[in-house]
């Protein structure tokens, strides 16, 4: 073999030049202490299972010289989360996993002073889709089967979710809305809890995230009735979706990582950066695949934009649940 | 002491009070259909810790409790200067801790501690409040990866250079 | 004999040198963790996740298990060689562990939490072996309406813990169940007591805030001052006599509780929404009903030791039985386990029992090991932590309070609750002096995170109808029994009275 060090130099030299535009930025900056990842809701649930993924990526790959922390701040529905990043004294080693209370808590609370669109867009990992799940002994086996055993209930029909004002609760508002459905909605502390009571048959049904069903619906226990996605899933193809029922809703968890406010244009790209790798990595795109996750990517100004739809879309169906 | 059971029990009387009256932003009351509403759990709890401090006065009223039939002060002067030193010192070692670091704030109050109220020798306060908080930011930014606050910004370049030894 | 077959092989895979290494190791750290207030197994389990991408699937997940136990066995030593309970699940420990402490037998109380955590949890595992299927779906069977009755159970058990001052226990309870509703209602989806308008409080007041302001500051406080800050504790020199006379003194004074916890708190830490503190308080309540000499609990009973310390560990490796049949953690840190197990590509479920028989059955042939691995290296610890006992108070105790606030910091990294721990430890120190019992209320600021929620939901199913907890067949008799056990102390004192007038 002729591997010399002049091959070697030359190599390195080659791939320096084709990734410099990038490489170079993040020279510019790096971080100089640990950095403070903040997870929006408590410890299990999806968006820690997703913080501590990526963070394991990270830590596992060696991609930053700095830890990131991950530190679980879910009270008052991501409100700690919310004003932890907006009094964050060193916004540089600031970064939080967002869920959807992302746009709800600051609409719900408006006493919390939270202007989202002041936070620094980072990465979008993903937006995790909604299913509407029955237990098999229901016998239930569509979504046609569901609607006239809810009507014949009359107000007695019983389904769990994580609470008022939180992503399932909106599914479910809109649903009754449209179908003029009467439920019985009982509030949980968790999307686990929500999908354990519906495998002992507590409540009658649910609107679970794919990763919180997976296991009892591989297990034959539950059945997807309808899914809240754009298109047909890849894991449920003959499940329809709400649009394919005529009615143009769709509602996705947003999967994303953000920068406290006021974060500095370089260390925003250095963690743009970091989390890209970790996107395009194997292990993340498998991961998409395994828990039903959609891919959603976004340079930041789109993201500035999807927020801006997203607050006025959630401002809109908060105004209509709670009016 | 006969004194401080009436007042504590009035104290904490009030502060029932206030709770009934936080609580009440949420409806307290049993809604039809749906039981307790969001203020009812805490009310009427705060309801329950009124109605102790009631019975206490009451009892405090019959001389049922030792500490009402008591003549004895709550506290000699010893007993105040010893609460006084040792809660101060607590109160300072958080207050520090804004301002010169966690770690700085423990090395401190170990000195006060040690020297000032355990009259220990300088060598052993020193080694002790030197090494403690060394120890400590091995075990939690090193090993556990807890980032525990750094104070005013003066504390800065301490931390980077300390943080270039252990990552 | 399929299950001992199975059972053969996952043994054979936990002794593997590279996870009996990965046990020791694990058990090792996860000692130090527990024993640290304000840390816990969950932020052993958390740190070392990303590692565990290193080895395979089921070496990952026996590492994670062994600190997981490790934890558990640590958590006692914070309760009794600090007096601070590092985490919920250890606060019963305190009860009769600190105790001991000061009568200088701080030795005892260790050797007989390490013995009563070593019977909990392999009692545990055996239940888990034969079991585990099954005790899923009755897991399953447990609603809001029964989780409350139980948590109704877990306060009657209770009832006879306060001091001899009604009132002021009944104040500490509602207090502390009070204080555990601050912050956010989940049911009705808005802020609820945010003290004064701080929105530091909208994060709500965990546990950990009131447990080390209570016994970390207040306790403390109050020692010092009734001492005059010349506390002589004569805890002896450890030697290897006297570790085996302890041992022994351990299992004649303490096998009951610890039969009592082992089997108790296994089928507590299985229901999902209960987990391991519920279990341990409990035990130690039921380990004083039924014990002859009920005077001794709280006064430094190796049974009061006991009781909590089985029921913890079992509870916690009941507790990783729905979160691998069901998939729903029992625990934030059986919810880190299990984020994990995600990240291997593996599915928690009524399926993995099935598909992924091999690793359940090495993750269930290392709970065997490590409870082994743990009680030995736990036991050679002892003399170090005995050891630090003996230095001088006033070298001891300014520790104990750096300890309480960085290990308060520690746990929730806000200096918020920094200022509630040191206003709620003046506060508890104000209190004991006019004998307030202070336990009630951080029993109660455990349950009733619990407690109000299953309430409410159970009375949301219902309509509103309180019958509900009446007419369901598990929720039913454990609501019966417990509102007997509540009203039996009224009960015997009406007896009282009647027989004294009639005499």
């Amino acid at each position: 073999m002729t591997m010399t060090k002049r091959f070697f130099l030359g190599l390195a030299a080659g791939t320096a030049l084709a990734t410099l535009p990038m490489t170079a930025f993040a020279q510019d900056w790096q971080p100089t202490r640990p950095v403070d990842f903040t997870i929006m809701a408590g410890a299990g649930g999806g968006a820690d299972q997703i913080a501590r993924f990526v963070q394991s990526v990270v830590e596992a790959n060696n991609l930053t010289n700095r830890p990131l922390v991950p530190t679980n701040r879910g009270g008052g529905s991501g409100a700690e989360a919310l004003l932890h990043m907006n009094g964050a004294r060193d916004p540089d080693h600031t970064l939080m996993v967002t869920l959807n209370s992302f746009y709800t808590t600051p609409i719900r609370q408006e006493g919390l002073g939270i202007d989202i669109e002041t936070f620094t867009p980072i990465t979008m990992m993903g937006v995790d889709p909604f299913v509407l799940w029955v237990h098999k002994d229901s016998g239930i086996t569509d979504f046609e089967g569901y609607l006239a055993k809810v009507r014949e209930m009359n107000g007695e029909y019983v389904m769990g979710g994580t609470g008022a004002g939180q992503e399932d609760s909106i599914v479910i508002a809109y649903m009754s809305g449209v179908y003029d459905l009467d439920i019985k909605y009982i509030p949980y502390d968790g999307g686990g809890a929500v999908a354990k009571d519906l495998a002992g048959q507590q409540i009658m049904a649910t609107v679970n995230n794919p990763a919180e069903a997976k296991g009892f619906y591989e297990a034959g226990d539950f059945v997807p009735l309808l899914a809240f996605s754009d298109e047909r899933m890849e894991a449920y193809p003959d499940v329809p979706t709400m649009k394919e029922m005529g009615h143009d809703f769709s509602y996705y968890n947003q999967r994303a990582i953000v920068g406290a406010p006021g974060m500095s244009d370089e260390a925003a790209a250095y963690y743009r950066e970091v989390f890209g790798k970790v996107y395009d990595g194997e292990e993340w795109q498998s991961y998409l695949v395994s828990e039903s996750l959609s891919p959603l990517p976004m340079d930041e100004a789109e993201t500035r934009a999807y927020w801006a739809t997203q607050v006025a879309n959630h401002r809109k169906l908060l105004a209509e649940i709670e009016g | 002491m006969r004194q401080g059971e009436i007042s504590l029990a009035g104290i904490l009387a009030l502060f029932s009070l206030y709770l009934m009256w936080k609580s009440a932003e949420l409806p307290i009351g049993y809604m039809r259909g749906q039981g307790p509403g969001g203020g009812f759990w805490p009310f009427w709890l705060s309801v329950g810790m009124l109605l102790s401090c009631v019975a206490i006065a009451w009892n405090w009223w019959r001389g049922k409790s030792p500490a009402s039939v008591s003549d004895e002060p709550l506290m000699d002067s010893f007993g105040w200067l010893t609460v006084l030193h040792v809660g101060g010192g607590v109160i300072g070692f958080v207050a520090l801790i804004s301002v010169v670091s966690m770690y700085g704030a423990v090395c401190l109050f170990l000195v006060y501690y040690l020297r000032f109220l355990g009259r220990h020798s300088w060598v052993l306060t020193l080694v002790l409040a030197l090494f403690v908080p060394v120890l400590l930011f091995f075990f939690f930014e090193g090993a556990m990866q807890i980032s525990m606050p750094q104070g005013l910004p003066f504390t800065q370049p301490f931390f980077d250079m300390m943080y270039d030894i252990i990552y | 004999m399929e299950v001992l077959s199975f059972l053969t092989s996952g043994v054979l895979t936990a002794l593997e040198p590279i996870n009996l290494g990965l046990i020791l190791i694990g058990v090792t750290i996860g000692l130090f963790i527990g024993a640290m207030p304000g840390l816990g197994s969950v932020n052993g389990v958390a740190i070392l996740l990303p590692i565990t991408f290193l080895v395979p699937p089921a070496s990952a997940i026996i590492f994670l298990a062994a600190i997981y136990y490790g934890a558990m066995y640590g958590g006692a030593i914070s309760s009794v060689a600090l007096g601070i309970p590092g985490a919920s699940t250890a606060v019963a420990t305190t009860f009769d562990g600190r105790p001991l402490a000061l009568q200088g037998r701080a030795s005892l109380a260790l050797v007989t939490a390490a013995l009563a955590s070593f019977v909990g949890g392999t009692v545990a595992t055996v239940f888990f072996t034969l079991f585990a299927p099954l005790l899923a779906t009755v897991a399953l069977n447990f609603g809001p309406p029964e989780i409350f009755a139980l948590m109704l159970l877990a306060f009657a058990t209770f009832v006879g813990l306060g001091g001899d001052d009604i009132p002021k226990t009944v104040f500490s309870i509602c207090f502390g169940l009070v204080l555990a509703t601050v912050g956010f209602d989940t049911i009705s989806g808005e802020p609820r007591l945010v003290l004064f308008d701080i929105q530091g409080f909208i994060r709500g007041i965990g546990f950990i805030v009131l447990a080390i302001g209570v016994y970390g500051i207040g306790e403390m406080l109050w020692t010092i001052e009734q001492t005059r800050g010349e506390i002589t504790t004569t805890n002896p020199k450890m030697t290897a006599k006297g570790l085996a006379s302890d041992a022994k003194e351990a299992v004649q004074r303490g096998w009951k509780g610890t039969w009592i916890g082992s089997i108790l708190g296994f089928f507590v830490g299985v229901l999902p929404a209960a987990g391991a503190t519920p279990g341990s308080l409990m035990s130690y309540g039921v380990a004083k009903m039924l014990s002859k000499t009920p005077e001794e609990y709280g006064r430094g009973s190796p049974d009061g030791v006991a009781a909590p310390e089985a029921a913890n560990n079992s509870a916690s490796t009941g507790s990783m039985l729905p979160m691998l049949t069901l998939g729903i953690p029992g625990s934030p840190t059986t919810a880190i386990l299990l984020g994990g197990m995600v990240m291997w590509g593996l599915t928690p479920g009524p399926r993995l029992f099935i598909d992924e028989s091999e690793f359940v059955w090495s993750l269930i042939g290392s709970f065997y090991i490590s409870n082994f691995a743990a009680v030995l290296i736990n036991l050679a610890f002892i003399p170090l932590f005995v050891w630090m006992l003996r230095m001088p108070f006033t070298i001891l105790a300014p520790l104990i309070f750096v300890l309480s606030i960085v290990g308060g910091f520690a746990a929730s990294r806000s200096m918020h609750d920094l200022w509630l721990i040191v206003i709620f430890g003046l506060g508890a120190f104000f209190l004991r002096k006019f004998d307030y019992p202070l336990a009630p209320a951080v029993l109660a600021i455990v349950l009733g995170p619990i407690a109000e929620p299953t309430l409410r939901q159970s009375l949301l199913l219902s309509s509103g109808d309180p019958s509900i907890f009446f007419t369901r067949p598990i929720a039913g008799p454990i609501t019966v029994i417990a509102i007997i056990l509540i009203l039996l102390p009224a009960i015997k004192m009406l007896r009282g009275k009647r027989r004294v007038a009639a005499d």
